[in-house]
C-alpha cells in the first residue's frame, strides 16, 4: 500500500485552517469569470482592479493562504452567477453588494467609494421598475431560485480548492469513505430519488447499484460533460464555477461502486471548463484527495479529462465511451448496458455533470433532505439555461415542479420588447415546443414527457410571436441531420428526407400531403433508430405539427407565412403603365388576368397564385406587388 | 530542415507525449491541430505509423469529428454561433454578411488572402450574449452583421500595418 499524501487527521486540520482563513478575510472582491462575463470583458475589469488597488497601496491577495494584514483586499475570480445578461458582474463581500455592467472605467470609483469608503454606488446596482437592488438574492431573478448545484457559483473562487474545502467541500467524500459502505451509499442515492440530469431521468442510485454488484477487476466512473444541445450551458456553468463538486461526486461514485478510474468528457467548445477542471484535478492530486490510498483508506482514484471534438452524438452513452477509447463516436446496440459493459467493456457508472454535482450534498444532508425539495417523483432541483426572446437570460436553478410560467415570467421577466409569448422549446433537438396552454405545467420529468417535450439537459429557449415555428422545426432537423452519425439507416436517411421536406415547406413549395409524410417518417425514425439521438430527433417536428399546425398550413396552403415572408402581398397591374399588350395574360398559368387588347388589364386576386410569371413577362414594368394592410 | 520536416518532428513529439497510446488519438490530433490549424496527409500517416494502426483508421476518426480539418485554414478562425439561442436572435444574417464580406463562394471557407476562415458552431454556451461569435476562441457578444464585419475589418487593417 503506497503511503498516503494526506491523512484523515491532516484533512480535518486543513478544513479548520481553510475555514479560519476564509473567515479572516475582511474584504473580498469577486469578479465573475464565467464564459459570459469573460466575453463581456470581465478579465479586463479584474486586471484594472488589481492594478488600481496596488497603486493605492492596498495589499492584493489572490490565494486563500495569502494573508495581507490590515490593508488587504482578496481579489477572486468567481464562477458564473448565472445572470450573464447584466455582466460583467462584481460582488463585494461582506458588504453584500452586487455591481452590474462593470467596466474598467468604473474600477477607480469602486475602490474609492466602496472598498475604502464603504459606500454603495447606486449607478452600478441592478435596477428594475425604479428600484435598486443591492443584494444579489433580492433581485427577482434570484429570489425564486433554489440553488443546490449552483450554490457556490459566483460566491466563491472557482480555482481555489481550499475555499471549496472551507465551504464544506470533500467532507461528503470523507463521510462516504470512512463511515459508509458501497451498499449504503447506493441506497442513500436511491432513497434520495436523484434522477439523471442529462435527459433520460434514469434513477442514479439504481445505476450505481448495478455497477456495484457487477464483479470486475476494473470499473470506471465517467462524467458526461458533452453538453451538446444548442442553447444549453448549465453544465458549463457547473464545471467552470464549481468543478470540485463534480470531482467529489465522481469520487463518491467510485467509493460506492468500487471504481478506481474517472473520466470527464467535456465538449471542445468549453475551453474554460477544461481549464478549470484541469486546475481542480491538479490541486486535488497535490493535496492527496485524488491518487493512491486516499487519506489512508486504501481507496485509490485517478481522474482523466477527455476533450470532445465536435460530435453531438457523443452525448449518447455508448458513443461517448467509444470516443474516450479513441474511436469514432458511434452508439452501439444495447444491451449490454453501460453498467455492465461500458468503457473498455467494463462496468461503468455514467452520469452527467449536474447529477454528480448533486451527490455531495445528498451524502452530506441525507436522502430525506433532498426529497424535501421538488416533487414526489422528481426530487431536488434542476438547472435550466433560459435563453431566447426573454428579458433575463441566464442560468436558473429551481425546484422540480416549478411551473414554466414562474420560470419565464417571474424569473425570466417575461418576453423581450413587450412582445407576446408564443412557445418555449425545452430539451434541445431531442425536446419539443410547448405553447401558452402549457405554461402552468410543473417542470418535472414525467409531466413534460406526457405533452411531448422532455426536461432534457435543461435548455429552455423562449420564442416570441414573431417566430415561425416551421423554421424552428427546420432548424432542429438541420442540426440533428448534421449530427447523425450515419450508423443506422432510419436516422441517417430519414432525417435527411425530413429536412428536405421542411425546407420545401419553408420555401412555400410544400404540398398538404407533405405533412402526412413528415408524420409517418417521424414515427418510423422514432421507432427504428438505434440510439437516443434518432429516437428523439423528430420531437421538434412532431410537437410543432401538433401545436402549431396552422403555421405549417400557412406555408403549404396559403403559400405565405406572415413571419417568414412579411405582410401578405398581392399583384396588381398599374393602369397608367399598362399598354394592354396581353403578354401577361398569355403567360399566366391560372388564367387570372383579363382585359381587352390595348386596354389596361386586371388580375383576379382570387385566382392568382403569386407565381410572378406576369411580372417577368411585362415589358413596361406595370405589375406591382402591393403590401396588404394588417 | 524545411518546414514540413520540422512539423513532422513536432508531430512526433506530441504523439510521444501521449505515450503512443491508441486511445489518445483524439487528444493527439487536437494538440496537433491547435498548433498547425489542420491535419495534413503526412500528419495522419505519421500518427498511423506511430500508433501502429492503419491510415484508414486514423482517417476515419479525423473525418468523424467536426472539429478536425483536413484543409489548411486562415490565420483567424471566425466561428459564428448557430445554437438555438443565437439562431432565434438572428445569427444567420451575421454569417451571411461575413460570407459576403469575405467573398466566399460555394463550399469555400477561407478567404482568398488566407487571413480568415469562416465557420459555424453549434452553441458556444454563451447564450446569454446571443448572437455570439468567436475569433480565434475569443468570444464576442451581441453581434450584428455590421459589428461583425467591423471586427474583421479591424483585424485586416492591423495585419496590413504589420506587413507594411
Amino acid at each position: 500500500m503506497p503511503e498516503c499524501a494526506l491523512t484523515r487527521t491532516q484533512f480535518h486540520l486543513l478544513q479548520t485552517e481553510s475555514k479560519d482563513l476564509l473567515a479572516a478575510q475582511k474584504l473580498k472582491v469577486l469578479v465573475c469569470a464565467g464564459t459570459g462575463c469573460v466575453a463581456n470583458g470581465s478579465m479586463k475589469v479584474y486586471d484594472t482592479l488589481k492594478a488600481a488597488c496596488e497603486t493605492r497601496g492596498l495589499n492584493v491577495c489572490v490565494a486563500l493562504r495569502e494573508e495581507g494584514g490590515e490593508n488587504s483586499v482578496h481579489l477572486k475570480k468567481s464562477g458564473c452567477h448565472g445572470f450573464c445578461e447584466i455582466g460583467p458582474l462584481v460582488s463585494i463581500e461582506p458588504l453584500d453588494i452586487l455591481y452590474t455592467h462593470v467596466h474598467p472605467e468604473d474600477c477607480e470609483e469602486i475602490i474609492e467609494k466602496t472598498l475604502l469608503g464603504g459606500e454603495v454606488i447606486d449607478r452600478l446596482l441592478y435596477h428594475k421598475d425604479g428600484q435598486a437592488y443591492q443584494r444579489r438574492d433580492d433581485i427577482p431573478f434570484y429570489k425564486l431560485q433554489h440553488r443546490i448545484v449552483l450554490r457556490d457559483s459566483g460566491k466563491s473562487d472557482a480555482e481555489e480548492i481550499l475555499e471549496y474545502i472551507a465551504n464544506g467541500g470533500y467532507s461528503a467524500f470523507e463521510k462516504a469513505l470512512f463511515e459508509m459502505n458501497g451498499e449504503e451509499i447506493c441506497k442513500t442515492i436511491s432513497d434520495s430519488g436523484l434522477r439523471g440530469r442529462g435527459g433520460g431521468g434514469f434513477p442514479a442510485g439504481r445505476k450505481w447499484e448495478s455497477v456495484r454488484r457487477n464483479v470486475s477487476d476494473v470499473k470506471y466512473v465517467v462524467c458526461n460533460g458533452d453538453e451538446g444541445d444548442p442553447g444549453a450551458f448549465m453544465d458549463q456553468g457547473v464545471m467552470e464555477g464549481n468543478p470540485h463538486s463534480v470531482i467529489e461526486g465522481m469520487l463518491i461514485a467510485g467509493v460506492a461502486t468500487g471504481a478506481t478510474e474517472g473520466y470527464i468528457y467535456v465538449r471542445a467548445e468549453y475551453p474554460l471548463a477544461v481549464k478549470r477542471l484541469r486546475i481542480a484535478i491538479a490541486k486535488a492530486e497535490e493535496l492527496g484527495l485524488l491518487g493512491d490510498n486516499i487519506m489512508g483508506s486504501g481507496f485509490s482514484f485517478h481522474m482523466h479529462i477527455n476533450r470532445g471534438a465536435g460530435a453531438f452524438v457523443c452525448g449518447e452513452g455508448s458513443a461517448l465511451t467509444s470516443s474516450i477509447e479513441g474511436k469514432r463516436g458511434m452508439p452501439r446496440v444495447k444491451p449490454p448496458r453501460t453498467v455492465d459493459k461500458g468503457l473498455w467493456a467494463k462496468p461503468t457508472v455514467l452520469n452527467n455533470v449536474e447529477t454528480y454535482a448533486n451527490v455531495p450534498q445528498i451524502v452530506l444532508n441525507g436522502a430525506g433532505w433532498y426529497r424535501s425539495v421538488g416533487t414526489e417523483n422528481s426530487p431536488g432541483t434542476k438547472t435550466f439555461a433560459l435563453t431566447g426572446n426573454v428579458v433575463n437570460t441566464g442560468l436558473v436553478e429551481v425546484p422540480m415542479g416549478t411551473t414554466l410560467r414562474q420560470v419565464i415570467y417571474d424569473i425570466g421577466g417575461g418576453i423581450k420588447d413587450g412582445k407576446k409569448f408564443k412557445a418555449v422549446q425545452i430539451g434541445g433537438p431531442s425536446g419539443g415546443c410547448l405553447t401558452e396552454e402549457h405554461l402552468d405545467l410543473p417542470l418535472d420529468f414525467d409531466s413534460l414527457n406526457k405533452v411531448g417535450a422532455i426536461i432534457g439537459s435543461g435548455g429552455m429557449v423562449v420564442m416570441d410571436e414573431d417566430t415561425c415555428m416551421v423554421e424552428v422545426a427546420r432548424f432542429f432537423m438541420n442540426f440533428t441531420q448534421n449530427e447523425s452519425c450515419g450508423k443506422c439507416v432510419p436516422c441517417r436517411e430519414g432525417t435527411k428526407r425530413m429536412l428536405e421536406i421542411l425546407e420545401r415547406i419553408i420555401r412555400n413549395e410544400g404540398e398538404l400531403e407533405d405533412l402526412d409524410t413528415l408524420e409517418s417518417l417521424a414515427n418510423t425514425i422514432t421507432e427504428a433508430s438505434l440510439c437516443g439521438l434518432g429516437q428523439t430527433a423528430c420531437k421538434p417536428v412532431l410537437s410543432t405539427l401538433k401545436y402549431f399546425r396552422n403555421e405549417y398550413l400557412a406555408h403549404v396552403v396559403d403559400k405565405h407565412c406572415p413571419h417568414c415572408n412579411g405582410r401578405k402581398r398581392h399583384l396588381e397591374i398599374n393602369p397608367k403603365l399598362c399598354r394592354g399588350c396581353g403578354k401577361c395574360k398569355r403567360n399566366c398559368p391560372m388564367e387570372a388576368i383579363s382585359g381587352e387588347l390595348r386596354q389596361p388589364h386586371t388580375i383576379d386576386v382570387t385566382k392568382c397564385i403569386h407565381c410572378g410569371a406576369c411580372w417577368g413577362a411585362c415589358p413596361f414594368g406595370a405589375i406591382d406587388a402591393i403590401e396588404e394592410e394588417g | 530542415m524545411d518546414a514540413s520536416n520540422a512539423m513532422l518532428q513536432r508531430v512526433e513529439e506530441i504523439i510521444d507525449s501521449y505515450g503512443c497510446k491508441r486511445e489518445n488519438i483524439i487528444a493527439i490530433m487536437q494538440d496537433i491541430q491547435a498548433e498547425y490549424k489542420y491535419l495534413s496527409r503526412e500528419t495522419l500517416e505519421k500518427i498511423a505509423e506511430k500508433l501502429g494502426i492503419g491510415v484508414a483508421k486514423v482517417y476515419s476518426v479525423a473525418t468523424f469529428y467536426e472539429n478536425f480539418s483536413l484543409e489548411a485554414k486562415g490565420k483567424y478562425i471566425v466561428k459564428v454561433c448557430n445554437g438555438t439561442a443565437c439562431h432565434v436572435r438572428k445569427s444567420q444574417p451575421i454569417y451571411d454578411g461575413l460570407r459576403e464580406y469575405l467573398q466566399l463562394e460555394g463550399k469555400q471557407k477561407t478567404s482568398a488572402d488566407q487571413l480568415f476562415t469562416l465557420e459555424t458552431v453549434a452553441c458556444l454556451g454563451a447564450c446569454s450574449l446571443a448572437p455570439a461569435m468567436t475569433i480565434n476562441d475569443e468570444v464576442h457578444a451581441k453581434m450584428t452583421p455590421e459589428s461583425a464585419i467591423a471586427l474583421l475589418e479591424d483585424i485586416r487593417r492591423k495585419e496590413a500595418v504589420q506587413n507594411a
